[in-house]
């Protein structure tokens, strides 16, 4: 019988971090901002049916980037935990910050406990009744949550595109100029991204009950030459 | 409260129904009868035009007694389609609510609507699970009604007690003043019937039943409560203002007022002849 070699926890839960990181850089990136009149949510996929973004709840989004699979399961996940909250409490009890610190639980629990983590970055957000009040909770591999509430980037290319909307993102900008920037950003200074080559959604501030819109097809074409 | 996981096998996928009883929320039917419960009575359903109108009065009963003077019974149970209830109040709101997540739950897990067909299913299969209550004296029997946009046209579907779904081509009703409605709604019904016209045959169809059956609440003049009405069209689930139901109301009282002083002992007002508004 041959003994296993020792291998510290420390290179153990690098070279779990690094599968990871490498598994998400693959993947394309994807903004969120806050805007005037709501949060937009932007991810560069040229597929038109394999979403990245979705609903979860009447103000709640969820964004994702890395194996589709693997998001789409924490998608589902996040859904169910929020339509249970609400039936058995109230509409209003459902938050973006409850359904961020599960998914921090549930992502370390995978980290630390299965043989292989995660390789995806999500991003739960909620709009709130003022630009101030929107929550964008950027959840790493590891279950590390990083609150913004300005604009958040996921994804392999994230701090290049960071600085680039560093410098070009301001308070208050309208939707379309909220769009602009960001699919600048995503894009970079050598191309350019059409409409089909984006998903993009809102999530509208004071529509109604349920505040996600997809914005998609002629409506975005529009936007995007504006 | 962490998240629910289910194994592959166990996996509920998007019915919020099977959920909820995954995690142990759906409470045990009830044994024995249930005495004396609040019940809510007449809704009307009917095809015009552009789509569907429903209607319900607003009283509550139980027993002899009034026990809610404006409930709601006309419900939308999403974007394009609306259910209304008769039977039980509770558990009928609590399928209404358990509807209307059921269908957003599905839709929003699986990224599309479902099919108007495939609601009509759903409320089927929820009736049909009330049974066992039903059997306890708390029936629930709703009327579900939408626009299919893949059809391009107003749909009804009418249930029974067992989760029999029945799909109606012109009209539907529900509660203790089906009867009544029902009658004023097929002696005025006309395909094509336009919006106006549909409006006033619903609003005929509740006054009569209201006036034969004591269950079922008339307009209420004094407090200012009229039944709650809905138009379902292409363009979605539009309730019907209440100034527009109430002015509607006050023509057809008007025109089934016999002059004071005229009124031979126990006159009801009846139904202008083949004129049914």
């Amino acid at each position: 019988m041959t003994m296993p070699f020792y291998v510290s926890p420390e290179q153990v839960m690098k070279d779990r971090a690094d599968y990871a990181r490498k598994g998400i850089a693959r993947g394309r990136s994807l903004v969120a901002a806050s805007y005037a009149d709501g949060v937009l949510l932007c991810a560069e996929n040229p597929s038109s049916r394999l979403r990245k973004i979705s609903e979860i709840y009447d103000r709640i989004a969820f964004a994702g980037v890395g194996k589709y699979s693997e998001f789409d399961q924490l998608r589902i996940f996040g859904i169910r935990a929020a339509d249970l909250k609400g039936y058995a409490y109230s509409r209003e009890d459902v938050d973006a910050r409850s359904l961020a610190n599960n998914y921090a639980q549930t992502l370390n629990q995978i980290f630390t406990h299965e043989m292989k983590p995660m390789e995806v970055e999500i991003l739960v957000a909620e709009v709130g009744d003022a630009p101030a009040e929107d929550r964008l909770f950027h959840l790493l591999y590891d279950g590390t949550v990083i609150d913004e509430s300005r604009f958040t980037v996921l994804g392999g290319e994230a701090e290049a595109i960071a600085e680039r909307l560093q410098t070009s993102y301001g308070d208050g900008l309208a939707q379309h100029d909220a769009l602009r920037v960001c699919i600048q950003a995503l894009a970079g200074p050598q191309r350019t991204l059409s409409a089909g080559e984006v998903e993009v959604a809102v999530l509208v501030r004071g529509n109604g009950r349920r505040a996600f819109r997809r914005l998609s097809g002629d409506a975005l074409t529009g936007l995007l030459g504006a | 409260m962490a998240f629910p996981l289910f194994s592959p096998g166990d996996d509920p996928g998007p019915s919020f129904a099977d959920l909820l009883r995954r995690t142990g929320g759906v409470p045990p039917a009830p044994v024995g009868q249930v005495p004396d419960v609040t019940h809510a009575t007449t809704v009307v359903a009917l095809r015009y035009a552009d789509g569907v109108i429903m209607a319900g009065d607003r009283r509550a009963t139980s027993g002899n007694l009034i026990s809610h003077r404006s409930m709601e019974k006309v419900f939308a149970a999403d974007r394009h389609s609306g259910v209304a209830i008769a039977g039980a109040a509770g558990p009928a709101v609590e399928m209404v609510g358990l509807f209307q997540l059921q269908l957003e739950h599905y839709e929003k897990v699986e990224g599309v609507e479902l099919s108007l067909e495939g609601k009509a299913n759903q409320l089927s299969l929820m009736v049909r699970n009330n049974l066992p209550a039903a059997m306890q004296g708390l029936v629930v029997v709703p009327v579900f009604a939408g626009y299919d946009l893949r059809r391009r046209t107003g749909r009804l579907f009418q249930y029974d007690v067992t989760g029999g779904r029945y799909e109606e081509s012109d009209f539907a009703t529900t509660g203790s003043g089906r009867l009544h409605a029902g009658t004023v709604v097929k002696l005025g019904y006309r395909a094509g019937i336009e919006r106006g016209d549909a409006l006033d045959l619903a609003i005929s169809a509740l006054f009569q039943a209201a006036d034969e059956d004591s269950a079922t609440g008339g307009p209420d003049l004094v407090r200012g409560i009229y039944p709650t009405m809905a138009a379902i069209t292409a363009e979605g689930f539009e309730r019907i203002e209440e100034a527009e139901v109430a002015q509607r109301f006050r023509s057809l009282v008007d025109h089934l007022s016999v002059p004071e002083g005229t009124a031979s002992v126990g006159a009801a007002p009846t139904m202008p002849g083949g004129d049914a508004r």
